[in-house]
């Protein structure tokens, strides 16, 4: 196994304490009613992407669901493009046509993401198809959570992607719930990763707060995609400090305990890997924040899409 | 200007072999595909000739091979997707409809997914509630998607040859009974328009404008039409996305009477839409209600003593046309068919499938 080296990790951290802080101005921000489009908040979660995204080469692509800003980030998605797409702007990754569930940066291999749960893995899958086909050393990363492991098309496209061994990393992350609903309503009494097993891939579980665990996994993966040797599941298990969508915290709501989200907090997965690697931390959080706040001011700075642009692009040109 | 003819069925196979010589990028994909039987003729031998990386069978994964096929499309790829029944894309109803309907749109014009989709019309021998449903109205309401009709052999290679080559996803919903019919069909592939509907047969006094095997009704129709002195136009509209209004509205400012024959349900269908569009395009020149034939409010019946009634035929559009008119006359008496039922497109038809 790749063992990482301390660029490395430095970058994992920097890339963790970019997407936390990103999402905290967002939800400072959201306040303002100038966001007009479903936000879902992935702090807490931001060791996964971290830690994939270390194992990914460039020109390796990302395909995501509705909680995508950390994965958009750790993959290199420009940051003022992102929070443009947040404010509707022209400016924004997709042109404001999109907002916060449909980010995109073909630019870093960021394939883009949507809502509907499962349904970016199958398209994940065409693109490790047409790599597959062109002789591309190329790897498809796809990003879902647990509740979209419920729908057939992830099943579907696990089978597809086993039956022609296709370079796929599936990587589950595990937080718990479906918007409220737990998973002991929703699944038997096993790991997902063992679905991986079931469509004949490997699968594995590891901690998904622990970024060094997420890109061992991660990067055992992405070689064995790379060497023709077809796809894994990875479930990565972690916690979403936030609301499903929106930017505040829900344990009025009930369907959650103050002290299961004090728990997880307790595995801020940020502190303990600076710690870990002896990183001055405050310096990256400034850094982290001078850059959002370019961001976030370039977006508001940003136009808003003309009228003419209502009717483009429905059809290409 | 070559005159040879070769079936519907032939029209799209060649299509699909010229477009996958052509273009390397071109990939063929369904279940049965390459299966003995070959989608009905229509994708046999390609395996063979294109490889086993090229044209593939699928697993029975109608969702996920869509997405696949979208994401192969975003990567370069320009895949044709077959299903032996519109019913079985049901399946594929999410990728269809809420990404590659979308992607172009909704990541402000960076994707692109040329997709094609094949979608087969059963009609007869018993296909029943879930084999024969023809849902192109569900699509052509969906923005971001072309949705087109080939009624002769000569659209079904031409659409499939511009459909490939086009940059939006399209929808070809073929109808199974047009496919032992023969036409005229250049060798060379040849590209027909996505768009715009062609008037087939000039007529004077009613314009019958009809989607897919119900052309070859309306030109039956016209034929007995023209028994008894009446000149219909008959317009095959080919295309729905949209419906050509000019077209359409040419057509009424000569006849000033219109009947719409649909293969679908008349409800919140294609023919409702011609209604409108004639309405709001051509009012003005509307001497009589618009005629409706399609199919009725209920499930397609299995026993063709029932499906016999639910299909309407070259007599129920040419009474349709009739109506329109006003005119005082009768159609003469339907002729001896010979056989029990009307379940199969001619008697040599003796099923399954």
């Amino acid at each position: 196994m790749t063992q990482l080296d301390d660029k490395a990790r430095a970058n994992i951290l920097r890339a963790m304490v970019r997407i936390r802080v990103a999402e905290e101005r967002i939800s400072e921000l959201y306040r303002e009613q100038e966001m007009r489009c479903p936000t879902h908040l992935a702090i807490g979660q931001e060791a996964v992407p971290a830690g994939v995204s270390a194992a990914l080469e460039p020109q390796d692509l990302v395909f995501s669901g509705h909680r995508s800003h950390g994965h958009y980030i750790a993959k290199g998605g420009d940051m003022g493009a992102m929070f443009a797409e947040l404010y509707g702007r022209a400016t924004g990754c997709a042109a404001g046509k999109g907002g916060s569930q449909h980010l995109i940066d073909l630019a870093c291999g960021f394939m883009g993401a949507a809502p509907i749960l499962s349904s970016t893995i199958s398209v994940g899958v065409g693109a490790a198809w047409a790599a597959q086909l062109d002789g591309r050393r190329e790897v498809s990363a796809i990003y879902f959570g647990d509740g979209a492991t419920e729908e057939g098309a992830f099943h579907e496209s696990l089978n597809f992607a086993a039956v022609l061994k296709l370079p796929v990393v599936f990587v589950c992350e595990n937080n718990l719930y479906s918007v409220h609903s737990a998973m002991d309503c929703r699944q038997p009494d096993r790991p997902v990763s063992a679905l991986g097993p079931a469509h004949g891939m490997p699968g594995v579980t590891v901690d998904g707060n622990d970024p060094d665990a997420v890109y061992a996994a991660a990067a055992e993966a992405a070689a064995r995609a790379r060497d023709g040797e077809g796809p894994s599941l990875i479930e990565c298990m972690t916690y979403r400090w936030m609301e499903h969508c929106g930017p505040n915290d829900d344990i009025a709501l009930g369907y959650r305990t103050a002290a299961e989200l004090a728990e997880w907090k307790a595995r801020d997965p940020i502190p303990p890997y600076a710690a870990r690697i002896g990183a001055d931390l405050d310096a990256l959080m400034s850094e982290a924040l001078a850059e959002a706040d370019a961001a976030v001011a370039f977006a508001k700075s940003s136009p808003f899409p003309e009228p003419s642009e209502l009717t483009r692009h429905v059809l290409p040109a | 200007m070559t005159e040879r003819q070769i079936k519907f069925s032939e029209a799209l196979r060649e299509a699909q072999a010229d477009m996958l010589e052509a273009d390397p990028n071109v990939l063929l994909l369904g279940l049965g595909v390459p299966g003995p039987t070959g989608i009905f003729g229509t994708t046999s031998g390609l395996q063979e000739r294109f490889g086993t990386h090229r044209v593939i069978d699928t697993p029975s994964s109608e969702n996920a091979m869509t997405g696949v096929a979208l994401g192969a499309a975003a990567r370069g790829k320009r895949p044709i997707m077959v299903h032996m029944r519109v019913d079985f894309a049901l399946l594929a109803i999410e990728p269809i409809v809420n990404q590659a309907a979308k992607w172009h749109y909704m990541y402000g014009g960076v994707m692109r997914a040329p997709l094609v989709i094949r979608m087969i019309v059963g009609r007869g021998w018993g296909q029943g509630p879930q084999h024969s449903q023809s849902l192109q109205s569900w699509f052509a309401h969906v923005p971001g998607l072309k949705v087109v009709m080939p009624a002769r052999p000569l659209d079904a290679k031409g659409m499939i040859v511009s459909a490939v080559k086009d940059d939006a996803p399209v929808i070809v919903f073929e109808h199974r009974w047009l496919y032992n019919l023969s036409g005229p069909v250049p060798e060379v592939p040849v590209g027909r328009p996505l768009e715009g509907a062609e008037v087939l047969r000039p007529g004077r006094d009613v314009t019958i404008a009809a989607t897919s095997y119900m052309v070859i009704e309306a030109l039956r129709a016209a034929e007995t039409l023209a028994g008894i002195g009446i000149e219909a136009e008959v317009i095959d509209l080919r295309c729905l996305t949209p419906i050509d209004a000019g077209t359409l509205k040419a057509s009424l400012a000569r006849t000033g009477r219109l009947v719409v024959a649909d293969t679908a349900q008349e409800a919140f269908g294609v023919a409702a839409e011609v209604v409108s569009v004639a309405c709001q395009h051509a009012f003005q020149h509307l001497k009589a209600p618009p005629e409706v034939v399609a199919l009725p409010h209920v499930p397609t019946p299995t026993t063709p003593a029932l499906a016999d009634l639910f299909y309407p035929d070259a007599r129920d559009i040419a009474a349709a046309a009739l109506k329109a008119t006003g005119a005082e006359k009768e159609l003469p008496p339907a002729p001896e068919q010979g056989r029990k039922w009307k379940d199969t497109p001619d008697p040599s038809f003796t099923g399954p499938y």
